[in-house]
């Protein structure tokens, strides 16, 4: 076997993602428990105002930071680690890559200056005709653009594998890393029109005005299948990694692994009208075909269900687990990258149940914008995604910098905190939305708050400390670590699960691109062509802007 | 190389079929909710142009209020504004119990939402639309109607109240 080391400079490039993503998660992370204190009525905006003039600036980067930032680049990272690792290649053309970072960087600069000028207090769903600088859409686009550069890089990679080994089943990792690319892709073309064709020209003054419903079904377009380019790269590690770290575990299904992501490249853009049920411009027909393929999408985070759980459980009665849940134990849990991603696995079972409310046509009446949305994506992004990309990084940071982890034993309270503060703070923010509070709302002053929210508020905020608890041991160990003088004895072992059956024996037609890539694009033209066909020939441009000032 | 074929697992078929039944029960019973019981989503009702809507004389938005338009049934035009300052016009409304009211709401500015506490009104506001959706207040007191979108800084203070009457 091809034994490829991944070199310092790949190593490197890949690290820098990683930097990035933490510095990024290391601002953002500051102002999520000023959000959830306010709710409990300890309000420290006041004492900000020098710096940070509004909770909503501080939403702002909260959201932009967190759920685009640090997971954008967390994700390029991981993925460039993937192909290189999987194939066993270099990249075909580094410097391509190179430049898809840079622009990357450059556009969190370009989008960070006007966010914390005040310029740009339009949170991360940007809706028009909230108005923001110019140079806060520039900076976005800078960011999209980028990540479809590294993207090339590595189907070009991908592509010059293929040529060198025509007959082999490609390495799931790698595999799986291109698809999630591809996905982004695809997906970004909705925002990247948005941007391109109203907001960027408009917020320079050479449109303007826009056409608000048009631009919100672009925009969830993307912000649909976002949540998968955020998901599936947990969904490589929980199926092809974690198995291993967990108790040598080996992953119980390659072919249903490949399968459930071809249908997550298919199925995961044409729903994103469930994103926009209780909108007034768009039709309750394509409302409901988008609800019934919402369903559909659901079937493979199902699949990745039984399969993880069924390579954890493989590798725990190798090891002596017994009875129906009493395995569980034998799993490798003192193992900081191991707890952490168990701990998001589990959390993430009830953020799909949340999901799936969401997605229910008509349940979302009782739902839609309240504090349940919040509440159920901080167990989806912020948890299942957050938590599990801070889990690989326990290992990845070690091999990437040959630093010893430092302290594993703070790393594995770090997973149990967040598990924990996560709870009380979804739980009560779950709550909240059913008894009605509406989201993105200083609960601690809105006027028109019952008395039956108030112990509910409370716990939002205890939720928060334990959290910010958490995230600041996170950075701790990530700190220490980089600047750890005890290095590792040999590289660490990159942990890897192998296959079951052997990948050799996985039908061919799962490791063919075009059959998948033409049903993905045919299943948009279907979904989304009349939709779209119909608001574009009815273009109404006659919404102005408004921002700082009126606004903010 | 051409004569792998599928490998499922039987208890992995298993959990696959149940998860499709799981999930053809879950898509019936939101169809029977919406086309059985009537519980649909707001549909297109009218475009507008936002710079004008609060202020054309042939705007219904330029005078919002509460019209009864047969005996029990209104019609409530209600516009969402974030300038000059965060409200609803009208902010309070007053109605007898076992009203049915459709609410015609629009913007003259930024995206609100309008949510009915206690009710299934739950919608968008969009500047150049027309949200509509209908419902009957059958219980006496008083309902909050709050702003679910951020629209600004004073978005936490935007809401208006119905009140039922015995």
């Amino acid at each position: 076997m091809n034994q490829y080391q991944v070199s310092p400079a790949e190593k490197k490039f890949i690290g820098s993602h990683l930097l990035v993503a933490i510095l990024a998660l290391a601002v953002g992370s500051l102002f999520g428990p000023l959000q959830a204190f306010e709710h409990a009525g300890w309000d420290f905006y006041p004492y900000l105002k020098p710096l940070i003039k509004s909770y909503y600036q501080g939403l702002t980067v909260h959201g932009v930071l967190n759920a685009l930032v640090w997971t954008t680049f967390f994700i390029m990272g991981f993925l460039t680690f993937n192909v290189i690792f999987g194939l066993k290649r270099p990249l075909k053309n580094p410097t391509l890559n190179k430049v898809g970072f840079w622009l990357m960087v450059v556009g969190v600069v370009t989008a960070a200056i006007p966010i914390l000028a005040n310029q740009a207090t339009v949170l991360f769903t940007f809706y028009p005709p909230l108005k923001a600088s110019w140079a806060f859409y520039l900076g976005l686009t800078l960011v999209v653009v980028g990540s479809w550069v590294e993207g090339w890089g590595l189907f070009m990679t991908f592509y010059a594998w293929r040529k060198e080994n025509p007959n082999e089943r490609s390495p799931f990792i790698a595999f799986a890393s291109v698809v999630t690319a591809l996905l982004w892709q695809i997906c970004t073309l909705g925002v990247a029109t948005e941007i391109l064709t109203m907001l960027l020209p408009w917020s320079l003054g050479l449109m303007e005005n826009v056409d608000p419903q048009l631009a919100r079904t672009y925009f969830w377009f993307t912000g649909h299948p976002l949540v998968y380019f955020w998901l599936l790269p947990a969904y490589i590690s929980w199926y092809a990694m974690l198995p291993k770290q967990a108790g040598n575990g080996k992953m119980f299904s390659d072919t249903l692994a490949r399968l459930s992501f071809w249908m997550f490249l298919v199925l995961s853009t044409p729903i994103g009208i469930h994103h926009q049920y209780v909108d007034p411009g768009v039709s309750p027909t394509w409302k409901f075909l988008h609800s019934m393929f919402t369903f559909g999408v659901f079937f493979p985070s199902m699949m990745t269900a039984f399969t993880v759980v069924a390579s954890l459980e493989h590798g725990a009665r190798k090891n002596g687990g017994k009875g129906a849940l009493a395995w569980i134990g034998k799993l490798n849990w003192s193992d900081p990258s191991v707890a952490t991603q168990l701990l998001a696995g589990i959390l993430f079972f009830f953020g799909g149940i949340g999901g799936l409310a969401n997605a229910s046509y008509n349940v979302n009446l009782v739902l839609h914008n309240t504090a349940f949305i919040p509440g159920h994506f901080h167990l989806t992004v912020a948890t299942a995604v957050t938590l599990s990309f801070m889990g690989i990084s326990y290992w990845l940071v070690p091999y990437l910098t040959g630093k010893k982890l430092w302290q594993p034993k703070w790393a594995t309270i770090q997973a149990w905190t967040w598990f924990v503060g996560m709870i009380i703070f979804s739980n009560s923010m779950h709550v909240l939305g059913l008894l009605g509070a509406p989201r993105r709302v200083p609960l601690g002053l809105a006027p028109y708050v019952p008395a039956e929210w108030n112990s509910r508020l409370i716990q939002v905020g205890i939720g928060g400390a334990i959290l910010f608890v958490s995230g600041a041991i996170y950075l701790l160990v990530m700190l220490k670590t980089a600047l750890n003088k005890e290095t590792v004895e040999k590289e660490v072992e990159v942990p890897i699960a192998e296959s079951m059956q052997d990948p050799a024996n996985t039908p061919v037609w799962l490791d063919r691109w075009a059959p998948w890539i033409y049903g993905a694009l045919a299943l948009i033209v279907l979904m989304y062509g009349p939709v779209l066909f119909e608001m574009i020939s009815n273009i109404a441009l006659n919404a102005p802007g408004f921002g700082k000032g009126p606004i903010w | 190389m051409s004569t792998q074929k599928m490998h499922i697992d039987s208890y992995e078929r298993n959990w696959m079929i149940v998860s499709a039944v799981l999930l053809v029960l879950f898509a019936t019973a939101v169809s029977v909710a919406a086309f059985g019981l009537g519980i649909q989503v707001p549909a297109p009702e009218q475009r507008v142009d936002p710079r004008t809507v609060a202020t054309d004389p042939n705007s219904p938005w330029s005078n919002p209020g509460l019209r009864e338009v047969a005996p029990g049934k209104y019609d409530a035009y209600i516009l969402a504004r974030a300038v000059p300052t965060w409200e609803y016009l009208p902010k309070e409304m007053t109605i007898p119990a076992g009203s049915s009211v459709s609410f015609y709401v629009t913007s003259s500015d930024v995206q609100h939402g309008f949510k009915i506490q206690d009710t299934n009104a739950n919608f968008m506001v969009i500047p150049g639309q027309v949200s509509k959706l209908t419902i009957t207040f059958d219980k006496p007191g008083t309902y909050n109607f709050i702003c679910t979108e951020y629209c600004g800084s004073g978005h936490g203070v935007m809401y208006g109240a119905i009140t039922v009457t015995p």
